[in-house]
Parts: C-alpha cells; structure tokens; sequence
C-alpha cells in the first residue's frame, strides 16, 4: 500500500487532525502577509493542469525524430529544451541520459525525492517512498521486475543517484514500428516511467 | 547526517508498488502544503538545502511512518518556528498574534507564482580550477558530518571513475547551514556495483552519484 494510507484514519465527514493543522498554519502564514492563497492556488493549479510527463514525452518525440535536436539534448539538456517553445522554458542543469540496446538507464534520489519536475510533473508516491530509494541502487533488476519489466541478462543498467541539483530524463529507445509517424504520435507512446527508466515506452497498437 | 533518510543499499522495505493513474494529490491538503513550502522558500524564508535539512532532522521514527507531505508539512512548520516567522502559540490558536518578521525578497504574491516554476540556477563563478577531470579515479572520502551532507553513506571509502564534470555549484552542506554558498566543482562519478557492494553484485550495474569536490580524493 502506498504510505500515504497513514493519514486515512478519518471519517470523509470531518477534517482529519492533519487536514486542520494545515489549514491552521496556512491561516497564520496569510494573515502574517507572507503569502496570498490566490498565488498558492495558482502553484497548485499549474501542477494539476500544466506540468506533467506531456512536457518530456515532447522531447523525447522531438528528439527521435530529429538528430540534430537530440545531439543538443544530450549535449546539454537544460538549453535544447530551452529552444522548444511549445514546452516552455526549463531550469538548469537538465542532463538528458539515453538509453541504447547495451545499456539502460535508472534515475532514483536515495537521498530524498529530487526528479525533473518541469519534464514530468511532482513524482509519484513509489519514487519517494523506501522500497524505491533503498534498492534502486543496489537490485535494479528486482526493482525492475516490480514494474513487471525485464532486460536482457548482459544489457549494462546504469542507476543515476540524483544527489545534486543535477536532474536527469532518461531518453528512451524509439519503439519499433514507427517508421514515419509525426512527433504527436510518437509522443502518445511516451509513458512518465520510461522516462524515469522504470518502464518502456508503449508499443505501437497495443491497448493503451 | 546519518540519518534514515540516507536510504540507499538499505534491506527489508519491501516491493515497490506503482499506483495506477495515480493523482498529482492524494488529498486537498498536500498541494496545500507543496505550495506553501515553495512559496516561503521563494521568498527567501529558507534555501533548498536548509528545507532538506529539516526534512531530515525529523525523528527517525516520524520519518519513517509519515506520508511524504506529512514530512514536508513537519519540517516546514519546524522550519518556520526556529527560524522566527511564527511561533508555537500561533500554530496551535490557528492565528498570527506576533508581528510578522521580514522576508528577504518579501511575500510571496500571485506575480510571483511564474518566477517559481521554473527552478533556480545553482551554477556559480569558479572559485578555484577544477581538481579532476573525466577519468580520473576518484576515492569518496570516509566523512560522517551530523550535519547536511549529499554523500550517501553507500558510496564512502569506495572508488569510482570522473564521467562528467557539471561546472561550479552551491555546496550544500554549508548552503544547509546558512554558512555561505561556498561553490565547489560538481562531477558524475561512477561506481561499478561490485565495488559498492560485493562480489556477489550484479555484473551488469553501474551506480553514479553527483559529487561536489570536497566529497573527493584522489584514488
């Protein structure tokens, strides 16, 4: 079960303890004038509407379909996404990591929750929680058998530990079949976890 | 600090379990409280680094047995308290009764919302030349500070390979201390699995960190 099922001893009819010393906190921070709830719904709108994995499935299309954008990509990520308008600006230190037929990529922050978040939105409860943190580092392939993928047995898996403020996308391989479709169709198969190298993109006519 | 939040190599937690379509919040509150974390921190209550700190400065058991949020909602409300923005009697009435202290780049309005989603640079003028270049092998020093560090506990005393370097950024672990920004060089360094964990280790693994310069010696 995902830990959030900690907080859920409540009855949906009234506000949980937690629920109000929130509420208690924001009251303070708003009539101390630190913030306008107006601008806290506005950071919580953009994360709900606007950023998500959308936002890196566009790069990733774009970068399958041009060559000269995906050696910019990995050259330095944070200024080839910079040069998509319909993306929108990221911040820096962006590193985009590939993945080939000899070795796959995994990002993981054993640390804390550090994940691209302008590419792919706030992570998920798995990425931030223990199981994750503790054994991507040292049993990829068990993690990966989790999210019931596997790799061949001589493929290198390369864990990229986000330590600093360093923040990494990992590029996946374009599926087979594709041959000619448009970057918005290519972007469709591009799921959040193959981008975190949990997962693979979708397979062309599979059931999504 | 050698604290539970330094989890990597650590045994017992069990599966990873995905969440199908899982929502950007579980509940109302969450995003109640990412925004005000982000909010304060962008108006200059505390840097990255110090809300990290606090974040891993809550008792290990909290730690272990609170929802993400929940620990982000902790640690900023402890941040907040020490650091003279509210007071305890404030959070427990639900009201402001003190004055309210200065912001270093004041409240945090709706104009400012647009500057905040996309992060800030941590990139910095070079100090100093850079100590290694790609290649170069590299031991993590055996360091065991009780305050805000980001070397993991799982690489120390072990050898690795300089992959990339970053350029210059802000060292956190007196960024975490207020102690100045002190910007070192930044560098990818990777580990083969079976120097981190044995002769038993997948072959096939290769583990990397980010590592700023003082975390390093030569190997």
């Amino acid at each position: 079960m995902t830990d959030h099922d900690h907080d859920h001893h409540h009855d949906h009819s009234e506000l949980s303890e937690l629920e109000l010393r929130v509420r208690a906190l924001e009251t303070v921070l708003t009539e101390k004038g630190y913030v306008e709830p107006a601008a806290l719904d506005a950071i919580i709108q953009a994360y709900e509407t606007k950023i998500g994995p959308h936002n890196g499935a566009q790069v990733v299309a774009k970068a399958w379909t041009d060559p000269a954008f995906k050696k910019a990509l990995l050259d330095d990520a944070s200024k080839a996404v910079g040069t998509l308008g319909h993306v929108g600006r990221t911040g820096d230190h962006l590193v985009a990591v590939e993945n080939t037929p000899q070795r796959h990529n995994m990002v993981v922050c054993t640390l804390c929750s550090c994940y691209p978040w302008e590419m792919l939105g706030l992570p998920p409860v798995w990425y931030k929680a223990a199981p994750y943190r503790t054994r991507a580092v040292k049993d990829p392939r068990g993690v990966l058998a989790d999210f019931g993928i596997s790799l061949p047995k001589e493929t290198e898996i390369r864990v990229w530990d986000s330590t600093a403020e360093t923040r990494f996308l990992v590029l996946p391989m374009r599926p087979a079949g594709t041959e000619g479709w448009s970057e918005q169709q290519l972007a469709d198969l591009v799921t959040r976890d193959s981008m975190i190298g949990t997962g693979f993109p979708k397979t062309p006519g599979a059931p999504s | 600090m050698n604290g539970v939040h330094d989890m990597g190599g650590m045994d017992g937690f069990g599966k990873v379990e995905p969440e199908p379509n899982e929502p950007v919040f579980h509940e109302t509150w969450e995003g109640r409280v990412m925004a005000m974390t982000r909010a304060m921190g962008a108006a200059g209550a505390f840097n990255i680094d110090v809300s990290r700190f606090y974040r891993e400065s809550l008792p290990p058991t909290v730690y272990m047995t609170s929802s993400y949020y929940k620990k982000w909602f902790l640690a900023l409300q402890d941040s907040l308290i020490a650091r003279g923005y509210i007071n305890d009697a404030e959070v427990k009435q639900g009201h402001a009764a003190a004055p309210a202290k200065d912001l270093k780049r004041g409240p945090f309005k709706l104009d400012d919302v647009k500057r905040v989603m996309t992060r800030g640079s941590f990139a910095r003028a070079a100090e100093a030349p850079a100590k290694f270049k790609p290649g170069d092998r590299v031991r993590a020093k055996n360091i065991n500070p009780v305050t805000h560090t980001r070397l993991p506990r799982y690489v120390r005393g072990h050898v690795g390979t300089i992959e990339r370097h970053h350029g210059v950024h802000v060292f956190p672990d007196t960024a975490a201390k207020d102690a100045g920004e002190h910007p070192t060089w930044l560098y990818t360094v990777v580990f083969d699995g079976a120097e981190l964990w044995g002769p038993d280790a997948d072959p096939t693994v290769k583990v990397s960190i980010d590592a700023f310069e003082p975390y390093l010696e030569p190997a």
